[in-house]
């Protein structure tokens, strides 16, 4: 039998990692034996996300692999180890414990370090590099007592450091040598178009600076300047640029490039054929790649060659298009971003208002995309790179491509379709769409996070995701499968037809539903969808099925963070007796709950435990309160302003409606929550226009206004009729609610609900005021009976020792959940952190 | 499983658990989540504690199945976990312990 070729890779980083999992991936196990030495104290982790540390990800959130996968795939991990010597005549590596591990094939993935400019005073206390997990904790550490920084380095780098020093809570400044930010990326303009975003930001930006020294005694008091300008920090972070490791190369003999580099041929090869070098260390064509994607495409290269033992594949000077996030601002850059020496016409669209700058470089014959830049948006940003790396035909007029499309059209451009199979979707891992779709079609994937495993496509920065959506959506279109949203794979049906069968078949469980209508045992998807078009349907006690219930609804309350829960009675309009204010606050103070006002016009009452829920409602009930329905998918609240009773605008009595809208409404279920509103005039206090529906007084009635909501895209409700009395106003939005509540998709807001409405507003008008679809009276009907058998959940939930007996942590003991752990806060309680 | 010795400890009597559903159970300083699976006719154990957040939630999760495969799904932020292996169903990198279960005399008993 032949010896496994012995593989030691020197480093363990990102391109280190991805080099043994390709390895193990393309052998199939038993030919190699690979040992990985990596001198950082743990396995390798995601350098590129590196800034969310700030942010609270964990350090092993950001790993790639734990320390057992490796052990899974007999690879032998030395961390905390550093290579020393190597041995090319002996083929040996040496590290600095003294271990002597030798190698058949040496792959060096040293990657590189934090370039440190040789500025004076560089080694003072407060001056740091960001680089790894150990600086960062350094920074963070030096922080506390810091209020100033300055960061060195306008590029990628600096920026994502300068967001971490604003995360920390500095006020940041950051220092350039060029003329303008991100200088390898961006043109003028779109650098003076991210300054001024990052300055609207508090970030200060000063350019043109040469570090003379760093001023200070013992720690860093400030930067003085070339230009004799001075500015004061007591932290510096130098993130000014990357210096490929290559000190071990350099000391075993290889061939080195004249600013640093481990030169390299088309397979990676260094100037010793049983050595490789690869990612950030190797110089291939006087050119060191700093991103993730040319790293993985070397390993793969090597370990391609290597399983094949011959030269397969080489690599090809690689393209460096980039988008990234920098502090909630967009930026790419793709293809040839300046065409200096390229003969083209420019495609420039600049908004200084909503800071956006667009450029594409495009052939002179006006066919093809060359390259380009964005600033403040880039969400074409896939499609324009494809264009420009498959040579793909433009439209006749591609300023539409930068162009954002104006409501109700399809963004312009070659869609998904037009793109050939050989089109890289991921550039990471180098996944053709070819591949992808090859996936979705032969293994049935069913959505991105399949793809996702299946694949690996999604996996390394994450930018094409939004496009592997595209694709799927697509492939399924094209084999003529399910265009039709379903709920779920349990039920074939959407929720409009769905809603439909249940009522037509009178089912009333979600056993007997999924009987008659799905299949499977259902799932974390199905079940609250049932349960709600349940609720909506017979409007019968939810907590009698809670296992179907989403936990807020089984337990009638919001859980928080730690797993306490939150709990709000409702306040019909926002008004309130002082005695009832008292009831809350002798309840709250008895329990110990933390006290917070709610936008909704309402108190809310968080940190209480499962088991002592029905303790505090049955106080809560006893002063006259009910549930406020905070948990539900339902109505929450009808916020109101003073009205004519008090105000000296007020043309209506606001509260007195509003009381009288949320009291018919209230714990009616919906397929999402619904939020509506009273204004007494038209300076609309309420705020009734981000409502599902919002009612704001005029001299002769109310105006009704529909479909608004707040949230992650506000939209305002739309003018729905006016100068409507009472009664009137009424019919229109029993109408209106239980039109949505028939025909909405699973958690679908009104908003969004009536953007996909087809015919619009009028359509709306015509099915609720001239009763087009001859419905109105069916709908009234429902909603009569929803209203009529309105009932207080907790009421029923306090009384009902079977229901009652559920809110218990343990059911194998009294006691509470030891685990929960609070800290103060401003003289409250809260959660400690997660 | 095989050879291990298994403790079995008396958690409680079946009807103590939801059908369908989940409930918690205390033993020494652990919390084991407990469901029963009535539509498969199974019952399940696994840690209480998802790993994502480190919360003492999963119990309070829905159960459900993917293609045919026993899951549950964390309140939190809908991290899904196979009941049989307590593997992440979403490919993600973390887990849960499994334990096994059996019924007698009407009771819940789990294996730690």
């Amino acid at each position: 039998m032949t010896q496994p070729l012995k593989v030691v890779v020197v480093g363990n980083g990102m391109v280190g990692y991805k080099f043994c999992e390709k390895l193990l991936t393309k052998a199939g196990g038993g030919s190699f034996s690979i040992t990985v030495i990596g001198e950082e104290p743990r396995p390798a982790y995601d350098r590129v996300h590196l800034s969310a540390y700030f942010s609270g990800t964990s350090a092993e959130e950001l790993s790639m692999a734990p320390a057992s996968w490796y052990l899974d795939n007999g690879i032998r991990l030395l961390t905390g180890e550093c290579v020393t010597q190597i041995n090319p005549q002996a083929r040996v590596v040496v590290t600095h414990t003294g271990l002597q591990i030798p190698y058949d094939k040496l792959i060096l993935a040293t990657g590189s370090s934090a370039f440190v400019p040789a500025v004076a005073g560089v080694e003072k206390e407060g001056v740091f590099v960001y680089r790894t997990i150990e600086d960062l904790d350094a920074i963070i550490a030096y922080a506390k007592n810091a209020n100033r920084a300055a960061v060195i380095g306008g590029g990628l780098l600096g920026l994502e450091a300068a967001k971490a020093a604003l995360d920390l809570g500095l006020e940041t400044q950051v220092v350039e040598f060029a003329p303008r930010l991100m200088p390898r990326q961006l043109d003028t303009a779109g650098a003076d178009m991210l300054k001024s975003k990052m300055e609207q930001l508090g970030i200060g930006i000063h350019l043109n600076k040469n570090t003379a020294f760093f001023d200070g005694d013992v720690a860093v008091k400030g930067l003085s300047f070339t230009d004799q300008s001075y500015l004061e920090a007591d932290m510096v972070i130098i993130s000014a640029g990357i210096r490929p490791r290559d000190e071990l190369a350099k000391q075993a003999g290889l061939a080195v490039g004249p600013r640093g580099g481990i030169i390299v041929d088309d397979a990676l090869t260094t100037s010793d054929a049983h050595i490789h070098a690869i990612g950030e260390c190797a110089l291939y064509q006087n050119m060191i790649y700093g991103l993730v994607a040319p790293g993985y495409e070397m390993a793969d290269i090597v370990a391609t060659n290597l399983v094949s033992g011959q030269i397969d594949k080489t690599f090809k000077p690689f393209d460096m298009s980039t988008k990234l996030k920098l502090i909630g601002v967009d930026v790419a850059s793709f293809g040839e971003p300046f065409c200096e020496h390229i003969p083209h016409n420019t495609l420039v669209i600049e908004d200084k208002l909503k800071g956006i700058y667009k450029r594409l470089n495009v052939s002179t014959d006006g066919k093809y995309l060359l390259g380009g830049i964005l600033v403040g948006e880039a969400d074409n940003y896939n499609m324009l790179l494809q264009m420009t790396k498959n040579q793909m035909i433009l439209p006749p007029s591609p300023e539409d491509l930068i162009l954002a499309p104006r409501k109700g059209e399809a963004t312009a451009g070659a869609g998904i379709s037009a793109l050939p199979d050989s089109a890289s979707v991921c550039s990471c891992e180098n996944i053709t769409k070819g591949t992808i779709c090859d996936a979705i079609e032969s293994q049935n994937l069913a959505d991105v996070a399949a793809i996702k495993k299946c694949t690996k496509a999604g996996t390394g920065c994450g930018g094409c995701v939004p496009m592997l959506s595209d694709l799927l959506t697509e492939t399924l279109k094209k084999q003529g499968k399910t265009i039709k949203k379903v709920i779920c794979e349990h039920f074939d049906y959407s929720r409009q037809e769905l809603y439909h069968l249940i009522k037509m078949s009178e089912t009333r469980t979600f056993e007997e539903v999924l009987t008659a209508h799905g299949k499977g045992c259902g799932c974390e998807v199905c079940k609250p969808a049932v349960a709600s078009m349940l609720a909506s349907i017979y409007n019968e006690v939810i907590a009698k099925q809670a296992v179907i219930q989403d936990t807020n609804d089984r337990y009638l309350a919001n859980i928080q963070r730690g797993g306490t829960y939150s709990v709000v009675p409702r306040v019909p309009g926002g008004e309130i007796t002082p005695d009832q204010l008292i009831a809350l606050g002798v309840v709250a103070k008895k329990y110990d709950l933390y006290c917070k006002i709610t936008g909704g016009q309402r108190v809310d009452l968080f940190g209480a435990r499962v088991e002592q829920l029905p303790l505090i409602w049955e106080e809560l009930i006893e002063v006259g309160f009910e549930s406020g329905h905070a948990y539900g998918k339902a109505l929450r609240t009808v916020k109101s302003c003073v009205g004519s009773t008090w105000c000296r605008f007020g043309v209506q009595d606001a509260v007195g409606y509003a009381i009288r809208i949320e009291n018919r409404y209230k714990g009616i279920r919906a397929p999402h929550k619904l939020k509506s509103a009273v204004s007494g005039c038209t300076r609309e206090c309420a705020e009734a226009q981000s409502k599902d529906f919002g009612i704001i007084a005029t001299e002769k009635g109310w105006n009704l206004y529909l479909c608004g909501n707040g949230g992650i895209k506000p939209q305002h409700a739309v003018l729905f009729a006016s100068d409507l009395d009472d009664e009137t106003c009424i019919k229109y939005i029993d109408r209106f609610l239980m039109f949505y509540i028939k025909t909405a998709e699973p958690l679908q807001r009104t908003a969004t609900w009536f953007n996909k409405l087809e015919g619009g507003l009028k359509y709306l008008r015509d099915v609720i005021i001239n009763d087009s679809l001859g419905i109105c009276h069916e709908l009234e009907k429902e909603m009569a009976y929803l209203i009529d058998t309105y009932h207080d959940e907790w009421r029923v939930a306090v009384e009902t020792p079977e229901i009652r007996s559920r809110f218990t942590h343990f059911v194998n003991s009294e006691e509470a959940d030891p685990s929960l752990q609070f800290v103060e806060m401003r003289t409250q309680k809260r959660p400690a952190d997660w | 499983m095989t050879n291990k010795n298994i403790t079995w400890f008396k958690a409680a009597p079946i009807a103590a658990f939801p059908e369908n559903g989940g409930a918690c159970v205390k033993y020494h300083d652990k919390q084991i989540a407990v469901f029963h699976f009535k539509q498969l006719d199974k019952w399940y154990a696994t840690d209480n504690e998802c790993p994502h957040k480190h919360q003492m939630i999963l119990s309070r999760g829905m159960i459900g199945d993917q293609q045919g495969h026993p899951k549950v799904a964390c309140p939190f932020h809908k991290k899904t976990f196979s009941l049989e292996t307590g593997l992440n169903l979403q490919g993600e990198d973390y887990c849960i312990n499994v334990y096994p279960v059996k019924i007698e005399e009407g009771f819940v008993f789990i294996g730690v």
